[in-house]
């Protein structure tokens, strides 16, 4: 039982390796990379890390990631909050049904809808731009938020709207004023994971763009099989990847473990 | 909780409603077609009616890429389930170091795909990866991109690397919401470590693993990025799954009919599962 | 069965305790004999929950000994104290059915087979849930459910001690009248030493022999119930227990006659007060009457509660509550009589004992 902090640690030893042969094949020479194995860089460059952020097709890349995730996480939420209002609140014609189909969606195999999605949104005249990408990834998102925005609202006793009706709130102003603040630990949780599952899907997103809205990750991946064998330069933007998200999650810390609790337990 | 009975609740669910309708049904109404259609190109199509479910269900090639995905999924869930409970359990209830397990325990869920791909195409490549030097060093042949046996074990290994962070943290959301009185009570009852597992943590884990089993079901079966970039579904087919070979089809030979067949009965069988697994945990709820 | 002796306890949460103040719990010296039911009354934050902790073994005190049966076990863990506890709220194994509940205890102890099943039948009749041994526990309700964790410490023919951490809390208001006689009956049955923590004073002064009433981490009283309603040793036991609580009014003392203002009440015996110390008088609303003689009263409300009235007003400017039976005539300038049974003297808010007298 003294031991049982190994556990995690070897799981998070485990976790680390990966990620730390990444930061150590960005920061070799190509040279060095393909010499041979070496535990750390003999020859310390910053030289693919330079190309990157110099080169605005990788920094157009990221632009685009960014923008198509929050577009799609701001509709997501925003949508999903009445939804998953009236779930858990109201009974109404067919609601069971409705939100099983709603959950369907959130098993959907994108590569399904790959092709189908390329047609549709070239048809709207969407494709290329990050609201293709933003639009196209509600499909799971919208689900998913509307599952955990219900999880969080069930929690928070209907008498607290009884009251404020009573108290002649208009249910918009209530919902605003009194009933946002009390989930806002769902909101944000539902926010994070929106982010979560739409900066890390690819698939859709790929084949929904072509030039001016292509995701960093897959600038990333393209960049490498045109410009050679060069190592280097894809584990550096792999690490530049890692960065938004490490960076989302170091500030959910502390919500972590609530979050992922979904409201539900 | 005691719901009113009101159909304009209905205008809530109307804008979720409208955008995932317009993601879900006009493509899938895009695949039904094509799945009943024959086509020579210029836009001409033969209704030609089940002929490519036939093809498909009848196909070699869709039974092994169906068989492999299923004994890839029951793999990952064997070992990612166990392996998840098991971290968290071991985990501190609290403490500084609390935050910071966690964080980092969460990274490479927030990775994209096809990074993680390319990552662990670095990291196992035999001769300048580590882990594949390691193991060539210890004088096991290994080679992901030559033998089946190597590719099976690096795409489960990295899948196992990639997901099984969200059973720990969401085991560990459950562990956590477990009130300390449990824990009193059942010392004060003489219970042994086994039985507060059996009878405490797992009966107050079985809501977020039922949860975990799903979300790692599933994601596990439309599986596509992380296999594709790490070893394109090979050496040969060996580690083509459904998804990959569903694109391999629509994109790669532009069978369309083929495609769009394997995607509906693709569909149903998610849907099925999903059907499983929902009267599951609302079943669980009731109680 | 035991006796816990409570050997100059003092605890504080705080690693290293300085002053007076830094102690959640100020000492206490007590025996809890062997078979009371013993309770622990006081308002959120009091200390009592902290001295529950620190019998059950669940906090190792700053300062002291915990003796059970003089042998010391200050040291030892929960499990180790041989005891049992009933929390706050029901704490019950969800998936096993209320026999496999009553049986866990003793299973894990070893015990034999046969015996488990007399011991786990007589205890389900006696917790009245005669009938439901084969249903699962967590479909029942709450205050079955209380029953099955209490029942889990009866079961135990050797505990020392049954802990209950407030444990009507979740517990609907019409059968926490039943559940608390039901208590009472098992306790009287079983004759267990029972030791039980609520901020109720109705549920302690129903259940408890000895009430050890607590204020600010320190016992204010120990004692029967009839003697905190008529001696309170501390004005707050005086608020606190009773309902309304005592009338506590500023006096100034003179010989056996105490003086409000104007008003002059004659004591029953003299009563010595140090110089300087704040004197207060205090008389329970039930040993006032209202009638023609005694000290001008100006009513402001009076409340009808059934059987009783409770009648409001000032007396010199100070607020007091007068307690009268439903037939009781309330004259229209009323006046206020003390009866001098119920008059106890506090100085700093303690109570002074009366001289004997000469």
């Amino acid at each position: 039982m003294r031991l049982r902090w190994l556990v995690p640690t070897v799981y998070i030893i485990f976790l680390m390796l990966p990620i730390y042969w990444l930061i150590n094949m960005s920061f070799k020479t190509t040279n060095e990379i393909l010499g041979g194995f070496s535990l750390y860089p003999r020859n310390f460059t910053t030289a693919s890390y330079v190309e990157i952020l110099t080169n605005p097709v990788w920094y157009n890349g990221y632009l685009s990631s960014i923008s198509y995730v929050v577009i799609n996480t701001v509709i997501s939420v925003t949508v999903a909050l009445p939804a998953a209002y009236a779930f858990s609140r109201y009974r109404f014609l067919g609601d069971k049904h409705l939100f099983f189909w709603l959950l369907t969606n959130r098993m959907a195999p994108p590569a399904v809808f790959a092709l189908p999605f390329y047609q549709l949104y070239s048809a709207i005249n969407l494709f290329d731009t990050p609201w293709a990408v933003a639009l196209a990834h509600c499909l799971f998102n919208i689900p998913l938020a509307v599952w955990i925005l219900e999880g969080f609202m069930s929690g928070v006793p209907k008498e607290i709207d009884e009251t404020a009706y009573i108290d002649g709130y208009s249910w918009p102003r209530f919902f605003v004023k009194i009933f946002m603040p009390l989930i806002a630990s769902g909101i944000g949780v539902t926010a994070f994971f929106c982010f979560m599952f739409s900066w890390v899907e690819m698939l859709l997103a790929k084949s929904l763009t072509a030039v001016a809205a292509k995701p960093i990750a897959a600038v990333m991946t393209r960049t490498a099989s045109t410009s050679g064998y060069e190592l280097g330069l894809l584990a550096a933007a792999g690490v530049l990847t890692i960065i938004p998200g490490a960076l989302v999650i170091y500030f959910v810390r502390n919500y972590i473990a609530k979050g992922f609790a979904l409201g539900r337990v | 909780m005691n719901k009113t009975l009101n159909n304009r609740a209905w205008f809530m669910v109307l804008p979720v409603l409208l955008l995932v309708a317009f993601n879900a049904i006009i493509p899938l109404m895009t695949v039904v077609n094509y799945s009943v259609q024959e086509t020579f190109g210029n836009n001409l199509f033969f209704f030609e009616g089940f002929k490519w479910y036939e093809q498909v269900l009848t196909s070699s090639r869709f039974h092994a890429s169906l068989t492999r995905q299923i004994i890839f999924t029951l793999v990952i869930l064997a070992i990612e389930i166990p392996l998840g409970v098991a971290v968290a359990l071991a985990m501190p209830r609290s403490g500084p170091w609390v935050p910071v397990c966690l964080v980092l325990m969460a990274l490479p869920l927030l990775i994209p795909w096809n990074v993680v791909g390319a990552m662990w195409n670095i990291f196992a490549l035999p001769d300048i990866g580590l882990l594949g030097y390691v193991i060539n060093a210890i004088g096991i042949d290994y080679n992901f991109t030559r033998q089946p046996g190597s590719a099976w074990f690096t795409v489960v290994l990295m899948d196992v690397w990639h997901w099984t962070s969200l059973v720990v943290l969401l085991a560990y959301a459950g562990l956590r919401s477990i009130p300390d009185a449990y824990y009193q009570a059942a010392r004060i009852d003489s219970a042994s470590a086994w039985s507060v597992f059996r009878y405490i943590q797992l009966p107050k884990m079985r809501r977020v693993l039922t949860i975990a089993v799903l979300l790692r079901f599933i994601d596990s079966f439309m599986i596509y990025t992380e296999p594709f970039v790490l070893t394109g579904g090979g050496p040969g087919n060996t580690t083509t799954f459904l998804s990959i070979d569903l694109v391999k089809a629509a994109l790669g030979e532009f069978n369309l009919g083929i495609a769009a067949a394997m995607s509906v009965i693709y569909f149903l069988m998610t849907l099925l599962a999903c059907w499983c697994f929902y009267t599951l945990m609302t079943r669980g709820d009731e109680q | 069965m035991a006796r816990i002796d409570l050997d100059h306890i003092r605890h504080a949460y705080t690693a290293d305790p300085r002053s007076e103040a830094d102690y959640a719990l100020k000492e206490v010296h007590h025996t809890f004999a062997d078979g009371t039911a013993c309770a622990l009354l006081g308002p959120s934050g009091c200390g009592k929950t902290t001295l529950l902790n620190i019998i059950s073994g669940l906090l190792r005190p700053s300062d002291g000994k915990v003796l059970f049966d003089g042998r010391d076990v200050t040291a030892l863990s929960t499990e180790e104290r041989n005891i049992a506890q009933v929390f706050q709220f029901p704490v019950v194994y969800d998936t096993m059915t209320v026999y496999q509940n009553l049986a866990f205890p003793l299973r894990n102890r070893g015990v034999p087979e046969a015996e488990v099943d007399t011991r786990v039948r007589e205890i389900i009749d006696m917790i009245d849930l005669g009938g439901m041994a084969d249903r699962r526990a967590n479909r029942l309700t709450a205050d079955s459910k209380q029953k099955i964790a209490l029942g889990r410490g009866l079961v135990r023919s050797d505990v020392n001690a049954i802990l209950f951490d407030e444990p009507l809390t979740v517990i609907d208001p019409h059968m926490k009248w039943m559940l608390r006689s039901q208590l009472k009956q098992l306790h009287r049955r079983v004759g267990f030493t029972m030791v039980y923590v609520t901020h109720d004073q109705t549920e302690a002064l129903t259940f408890a022999d000895v009430v050890v009433v607590m204020y600010e981490g320190e016992i204010v009283q120990i004692g029967t119930p009839a003697e905190l309603f008529e001696r309170p040793s501390h004005t707050f036991v005086g608020y606190f227990i009773g309902s309304p609580g005592m009338n506590v009014l500023p006096v100034k003392l003179d010989g056996t006659t105490a003086r409000i203002g104007e008003v002059a009440v004659p004591l029953p015996a003299p009563v010595k007060i140090e110089n300087g110390a704040k004197t207060e008088l205090g008389i329970r609303p039930e040993y006032l009457s209202l009638g023609r003689e005694g000290a001008p009263f100006a009513i402001s409300k009076i409340e009808d509660i059934g059987r009783q009235k409770i009648v409001r007003g000032t007396l010199e400017s100070h607020p007091v509550a007068v307690v009268v039976g439903e037939d009781g005539e309330i004259p229209a300038d009323a006046r206020l009589a003390f009866d001098p049974a119920g008059i106890n003297i506090y100085a700093d808010s303690w109570r002074v004992e009366p001289e004997a007298r000469a």
